[in-house]
């Protein structure tokens, strides 16, 4: 006892067959734990949303006149037509998720956090990180025109319709 | 107080002898015994109850505490200084009662409580409306989970003033900064399940705070191939919007898990505040009062226990006195039981006397104006309306990480269990305060007169990134960063430094928790008073 004490002490002895074997067994132990864990982690990650389908349909492209601004309490957006074509700014604010509110000159403010976003929902003033979402539209073969509230185009885009 | 007493029961603790079998059949002995048993059941019932006698001997009032289940976590023979007011005041105990009182009005609520974006809302109003003693139950809940956080803030702070995280109690420093974390949690999952206006809009904000790391991969264009902001967010809403889903996420870790990690986390911390030796106190508590000796049988190396039979050197103490030190039955038990009781009736009278708030009914298409968390998070809402992620996440993380560190970059021994570790440390604080008040009211002054950069002509269109980095917030966090080191240079002491930045966090959080709740209104814009609101 006292021997192998003293010899431990002074320099640390090889690695044996049967230290290695150890050693690869409880790091298998431990990974399998691991990734157990990580498994179980992946059960709260939706892969369906209750959202699923988020595309509705706003009316036909003729209910609107150019110069036309509806506002879709369910989708939360906004829709506009003028020479250009459609398009539609979702009035959820990018700061925190609240709801702008849009004034009567057509700018944005959100009551959240006092985010401020122009006309076109560029950033103004406030927190929030990046300008008001621009929802993608397209008109269905029935000629409905949808608006699918979790895509996103680029800001200016309009669809002619 | 010697391990080995467990083992020995008290004569008089012995159940009956068992008598020697090979009696004869239809022997009347058997049956006298019977009956003699029968009769004796309940002497003896409480003789194998409870092992000891009447509490009146040194002996028994040890065993009382040593032999208990609950109690155990006690020692047998308390230090005096444990049990003056001035010590703890009682914060510790007094959290973990409002922790016990929660649990239990928790669980008669989830009797009535529907946790159903249909059902929520109804149920709410049957508790307070027609449950019996539903409404009180739902005050007492309310109002203890604010007094917990109060409580426990107020526990953190008593703990750090009288350096009671230093070796070797370290660790449970890191324990209370989890049940600190913990205890946030369980306030902000419960906020959603009235399913009231607040709750709705309170959580809105809360899980796209959980998505805010979108502000830093957004300016670093990674954001499309690592999400971790969205990631976090569908977790805990299980959706993009919060509905049943996030509701039933919430209850969940609301009502099972949050609770069930509380409890662990609480029994290891109490567990720990033993084995490192007691409460935590100065060197002259123990050679003030007689002028004897320390008293060894306290400290934690000599412990029966500590030994962990692994020596043969170091057997526990015998023929020492314990100085300064009292039985802890019933002394110690009456302090905890008037702690108990005083809570828990401070408790009853706010549930009796105030009704807690519900709003109308969840309405995910108008947002309510301002939607004010709860106070302890308000002081991070007015952090947020300057920026999400560093409000929301960043900042937040630095200072749990920050406190959580604070015994690992502070490892001086001296005046640990001394409020402000002496006169010193008094001035420091003072000092910090001041500062600290000068910073933030300067600050929030500043920002309210003048904005900041996106209010200014030649700044108006810096990127994001700059004002998530360089906001009101982070400078704040700075300059009492700052303020730390320069205190640590001038006074050589990391304690100092410690004493520097801790406060300055607390009365950062004290002035940003009034100011947002006071004086943010509708817009999250600056009034005096709420008399001032715009009507709408």
């Amino acid at each position: 006892m006292d021997n192998q004490l003293q010899t431990s002490e002074r320099f640390k002895p090889p690695k044996t067959r049967r230290d290695f074997l150890g050693l690869l067994a409880a790091w298998s132990a431990i990974a399998a734990f691991v990734m157990a864990i990580l498994g179980a982690f992946r059960l709260p990650m939706p892969s369906v949303f209750p959202e699923s389908d988020s595309r509705a349909k706003l009316g036909k492209p003729k209910q609107f006149t150019v110069g036309a601004q509806t506002y879709f309490a369910k989708q939360r957006l906004w829709l506009y037509r003028d020479e250009a074509g459609f398009h539609a700014l979702s009035s959820v604010c990018t700061h925190l998720g609240c709801i702008a509110e849009r004034l009567d000159d057509g700018q944005f403010s959100c009551p959240c956090h006092g985010s401020k976003f122009d006309e076109a929902g560029r950033v103004k003033g406030g927190p929030a990180p990046k300008g008001l979402i621009w929802v993608e539209l397209s008109v269905s073969p029935e000629g409905w025109l949808v608006a699918d509230t979790l895509k996103e185009v680029t800001p200016g885009t309009k669809l002619l319709a | 107080m010697a391990e080995t007493d467990m083992k020995n029961q008290p004569s008089d603790a012995k159940p009956s002898e068992a008598k020697p079998s090979g009696r004869a059949i239809g022997e009347p002995g058997a049956v006298r015994d019977f009956a003699g048993n029968l009769a004796g059941t309940p002497r003896t019932f409480r003789q194998t109850l409870i092992r000891h006698g009447t509490p009146t001997s040194d002996r028994a009032k040890s065993q009382a505490v040593f032999t208990n289940f609950f109690l155990h976590l006690l020692p047998t023979r308390t230090h005096l200084h444990a049990i003056k007011a001035t010590t703890t005041l009682g914060l510790g105990v007094a959290t973990l009662v409002l922790f016990v009182l929660l649990c239990v009005t928790g669980v008669l609520l989830m009797v009535y409580y529907k946790p159903s974006v249909e059902g929520a809302y109804g149920s709410m109003l049957d508790i307070m409306h027609v449950v019996p003693t539903g409404n009180l139950m739902r005050n007492v809940h309310r109002w203890g989970a604010h007094a917990m956080v109060a409580c426990l803030m107020l526990h953190m702070a008593r703990v750090f003033y009288t350096a009671a995280y230093k070796s070797p109690r370290e660790f449970n420093w890191v324990l209370g900064m989890l049940l600190f974390v913990v205890t946030l949690g369980l306030s902000f999952t419960g906020y959603l399940l009235p399913w009231d206006q607040l709750a709705f809009w309170a959580v809105t904000i809360g899980a796209n705070i959980a998505q805010s790391p979108q502000e830093l991969t957004d300016a670093l264009g990674v954001t499309s191939v690592f999400d971790v902001g969205r990631m976090q967010k569908e977790v805990l809403l299980g959706a993009h919007y919060v509905g049943q889903e996030a509701l039933i996420r919430f209850y969940v870790l609301h009502v099972m898990v949050l609770p069930i990690v509380a409890s662990i986390l609480i029994a290891v911390h109490f567990w720990r505040i033993r084995k490192d030796g007691g409460l935590a106190r100065p060197a002259s508590a123990d050679t003030a009062d007689s002028g004897g000796a320390a008293t060894a049988d306290m400290t934690p190396a000599l412990k029966t226990y500590g030994l962990m039979a692994v020596m043969k050197d170091k057997t526990p103490v015998v023929n020492r006195e314990m100085r300064n030190t009292i039985m802890t039955w019933p002394n110690v038990i009456y302090v905890i039981g008037a702690v108990t009781m005083v809570t828990t009736l401070a408790m009853l009278v706010l549930g009796m006397w105030f009704d807690a708030p519900l709003r109308e009914m969840a309405n995910p298409a108008v947002p309510e104006n301002p939607a004010k968390a709860p106070w302890y998070f308000l002081g991070l809402q007015e952090l947020v309306s300057y920026s999400a992620f560093m409000g929301g996440v960043g900042i937040p993380a630095i200072v749990v990480l920050g406190l959580a560190l604070v015994p690992y970059l502070d490892r001086e021994r001296e005046d640990v269990g001394v409020w402000f570790s002496g006169a010193q440390g008094r001035r420091v604080t003072l000092g910090s305060m001041v500062f600290a008040v000068l910073v933030v009211v300067g600050m929030l002054w500043f920002t309210v007169r003048n904005g900041w950069l996106r209010n200014w002509e030649a700044t108006a269109h810096v990127p994001q990134i700059v004002i998530t980095f360089f906001n009101p917030g982070t400078v704040f966090v700075l300059l009492f960063a700052l303020w730390s080191v320069a205190v640590v240079k001038i006074t050589r002491s990391t304690r100092m430094g410690a004493i520097a930045l801790f406060t300055c966090f607390l009365v950062g959080f004290v002035i940003l928790t009034y100011f947002a709740t006071v004086h943010r209104g509708p817009n999250w814009d600056f009034y005096w008073s709420q008399a001032e609101w715009p009507v709408h």
